[in-house]
């Protein structure tokens, strides 16, 4: 066997391996973008697959108890019942108004999460003059 | 105040653009004075950015709040150094660190090589200031730090500014993004030479020799960096986890591992003359991976939790990332015939192939990273449906990569070049192979079962074997010939081939993350509602809340629970996880209590209250052996700084025609 074939054959086993881990892996791992309305409309067939599903935490919703958090979440006028028993905790972030993008399966009326990325809408980039105590007037950016 | 600070980053970008043109004119008509002027341009843009960052950070540590950006990012209860590190905490800051970083390079740059290198120092200065240029186009009009909040045409000062995230107030965030930075934006040193010794055509490796000290303290910068981040994590989130595949660790990680294949395949070209275009590929890749981090953390094009929010920037990182690879793919693709390799391959075990191979899995890892982290972005172009991939996606494909390459790290170094024989193979590998079968069977017979955690663990003696050999035998040696003691031996071997065997200590702090990585795999954790007195159980410890108290600072409102833990009913330790609201953005922010030892660390979580009975809800976890991970990144350190103290012995390598070349620039690299 020459050389050429030689190496040919080792790359082509290290890149097939590594090809046939990733492509294997898509299908349990996927998880598909869904809003709100999106999910309600689903046929159950779709509704089996891994969801990822983005919202704002109703307020006054959250509900804790031992390792469960129950809450919901509102994208319009639709709202979605979310249930969470994950063993990571919840990101400081999730909070009543908080952004949420949850991954997780529907079940029965209520969507189990199994993890929760959370962003408060202001953390970053508050508009200028909006956090500001006891400010009641408009403030713009000049440069 | 604030005019001079928009002047100096204007004033920066116009005398930018003036540099770029001066130098590759001078280098056209071949004008000397042109091309000093362009030279002497960076350092004048040095300066306007310092006098630009010298105001913003005097307007943070002021508390300036006219300053849009002040306001936004700091409040007048911060401690000092969290009002400097405001700098850092958003978009327009971020990008004047950028550029106060490769200013600061591009100065030392120009101070260093201002007599060496004349016909490629143009091109070099070109490509370091139109990077500049960019940044400063970012500063000067989407994004500049020196916007003032106004009322009708009057500039007004809020009261009080909205703070940096809490979640940011941890000492190794202070120090993260600038570490991290100084390591993505040093690259472009490395790449500014690779294109100038590639549009001149210099003969020899020039470029290499010339940047690769650049490249080991820029990618130490980038271990560094991310490290830091994975502490923070650990450390501040609540849950212990220092890796997440989150798109913005990605993007973090992959020029990581395109620099790391760089230092590994330069060595082929230093002693073999080969994979000559395959480094420049690198080097390029490298540059426009970290120029593709900060677009990604800063577009929002993908959802993580860490992604700033969306802005309008995220087209002109696409213009410039374009326009850059496509000169660059231009550029190596006429200038194929100088790229040629000097040597081939010539045996699948060798020194050479083990190189190969491990540049070809690191790039595979890449490539694969990348791509589930685009997934949403691709998905959505090609079926019209967003898809994501999740973790284990990532650890299905990076663990056996990481594994593979963990294996490469023991044997690469320890074959020979050209070709190994049998004989060779059996001596330098016999023992350490029989003995991790051993500990692995033993391990297997203690009761670990898991087998990427088995695996690990006899990669990591094999590996850490084989260095512990090739130390011990080169120090024995000298030990014998100098008469001294093995330990003066060792320093002496050290000493006189800093780079090879930094590398192999390098690798060490490697193999020791790795037995830190294997831990997570017997992490364990429990979630309870408590009260006062209440006890509960998580692997040996006995857990007992004694106390739950609250109280009130300047800056925040919090909540504590004293919880001691014990062993077989002996005292081990007592710990206080906290849970915090800051007034001033009423956030919630947990401080998590760690007890740390070598063997597993003891974190527990103040989680939350719970809505109905009031009780607070404590998450605990066993982290076993997660401490080497950070005692692997000192052994790393270590390892780095050993490889930038120059070599007591002067290497020259056997290589056909460029033998006098190389140990000419040897001379003038130092």
């Amino acid at each position: 066997m020459n050389r050429t074939v030689k190496f040919g054959l080792v790359i082509a086993i290290v890149l097939g391996t590594i090809g046939w881990l990733a492509a294997g892996g898509i299908g349990e791992s996927a998880s598909y973008f869904k809003s709100i309305p999106e999910v309600e409309k689903m046929t159950p067939s779709e509704r089996a697959k891994k969801l990822r599903v983005g919202g704002v935490v109703e307020t006054g919703s959250i509900k804790r108890s031992g390792n469960v958090v129950d809450f919901v979440i509102v994208d319009g006028s639709s709202k979605m019942k979310v249930q969470y028993a994950g063993n990571e905790p919840l990101p400081d972030t999730f909070k009543d108004g908080s952004q949420a993008l949850i991954d997780g399966r529907l079940g029965d009326g209520v969507f189990h999460a199994s993890k929760i990325a959370a962003k408060c809408a202001s953390k970053y980039e508050a508009k200028p003059g909006q956090n500001y105590k006891g400010s009641g007037s408009v403030y713009v950016k000049v440069s | 105040m604030e005019n001079i600070g928009a002047l100096a980053i204007l004033l920066a970008f116009c005398l930018g653009i003036y540099s770029v043109a001066a130098s590759l004119v001078g280098a056209w008509k071949k004008k000397p004075f042109l091309i000093a002027s362009g030279e002497r341009a960076v350092i004048a843009v040095w300066a306007l950015i310092m006098v630009a960052t010298g105001i913003l950070v005097y307007a943070l540590v002021t508390s300036d709040f006219r300053f849009a950006y002040v306001a936004s990012h700091s409040n007048r209860d911060m401690p000092w150094y969290y009002k400097v590190s405001s700098w850092w905490g958003g978009q327009e800051g971020s990008l004047l660190l950028w550029n106060f970083l490769l200013s600061w390079y591009g100065l030392v740059v120009v101070l260093q090589n201002r007599r060496k290198h004349r016909p490629m120092m143009p091109y070099v200065v070109a490509t370091l200031m139109a990077t500049q240029v960019f940044f400063l186009t970012l500063n000067a009009f989407p994004a500049s730090p020196f916007q003032m909040l106004a009322q009708g045409r009057n500039i007004v000062e809020v009261p009080d500014g909205n703070g940096l995230n809490p979640l940011l107030q941890y000492w190794t965030m202070l120090i993260h993004p600038p570490i991290l930075y100084l390591g993505y934006v040093g690259f472009v040193v490395p790449f500014a030479f690779a294109l100038g010794s590639l549009i001149t055509r210099q003969p020899g490796d020039q470029w290499i020799f010339t940047t690769r000290r650049w490249a080991i303290v820029t990618w130490f910068f980038q271990s560094t960096g991310i490290l830091l981040g994975a502490g923070w994590s650990y450390a501040v989130l609540g849950w212990g986890g220092y890796w997440v595949w989150d798109p913005v660790e990605n993007v973090s990680f992959l020029p990581w591992l395109t620099s790391t294949a760089f230092l590994h395949s330069v060595m082929m070209q230093e002693k073999k003359g080969m994979m000559k275009v395959w480094n420049m590929v690198l080097v390029a890749a490298t540059f426009f991976l970290c120029i593709f981090g900060t677009f990604m953390t800063r577009s929002g094009i993908v959802a993580s939790v860490h992604a700033f929010a969306t802005s309008n920037i995220g087209n002109y990182f696409l213009v410039f990332l374009v326009l850059g690879i496509a000169l660059t793919i231009y550029m190596i693709l006429g200038r194929l015939d100088y790229l040629k390799s000097e040597a081939e391959l010539e045996s699948v075990v060798s020194r050479e192939s083990s190189f190969l191979f491990n540049n070809l899995i690191l790039l595979a890892s890449c490539f694969a990273t990348l791509w589930g982290t685009l997934f949403p972005v691709i998905s959505e172009a090609v079926t019209g449906e967003k898809v994501s991939v999740d973790a284990p996606w990532f650890n299905r494909i990076n663990i056996p990569i990481a594994l593979f390459l963990l294996f490469l790290t023991g044997v690469g170094p320890l074959l020979a070049w050209r070709r190994v024989s049998a004989e060779g193979l059996k001596r330098n590998f016999k023992w350490p192979l029989l003995g991790s079968l051993l500990m692995m069977t033993g391990l297997a017979a203690a009761g670990i079962r898991h087998p990427y955690a088995l695996i690990t663990f006899g990669l990591c003696l094999f590996v850490g074997w084989t260095i512990g050999q090739e130390f011990y035998k080169g120090a024995g040696a000298i030990a014998k010939k100098e008469s001294m003691n093995l330990m003066s031996g060792m320093v002496e071997l050290t000493h006189r081939n800093t780079r090879r065997y930094g590398g192999y200590l390098v690798h060490m702090g490697i193999v020791i993350m790795f037995i830190g990585f294997a831990g997570a795999a017997f992490n364990r954790d429990t979630t309870v509602e408590v009260e006062q007195g209440r006890s509960f159980q998580l692997g040996r410890y006995d857990l007992k809340v004694t106390g739950v108290n609250s109280g009130q600072t300047d800056n925040y409102v919090w909540q504590n629970a004293t919880i001691e833990a014990s062993v077989e009913g002996k005292p081990y330790a007592t710990l206080h996880p906290e849970r915090r609201i800051y007034s001033q953005s009423q956030q919630p922010v947990g401080a998590v209590s760690i007890h740390r030892r070598l063997n597993e660390d003891l974190y527990i979580n103040f989680a939350a209250i719970s809505s109905e009975a009031q009780k607070p809800i404590i998450q605990a976890y066993i982290f076993p052996l997660v401490s080497w991970i950070w005692i692997g990144y000192w052994v790393l350190l270590i390892g780095s700084v050993v490889c930038l103290i120059p070599s007591k012995v002067k290497m020259s390598y056997a290589r056909t025609e460029v033998v006098g070349m190389a140990g000419k620039h040897e001379k003038v690299a130092k």
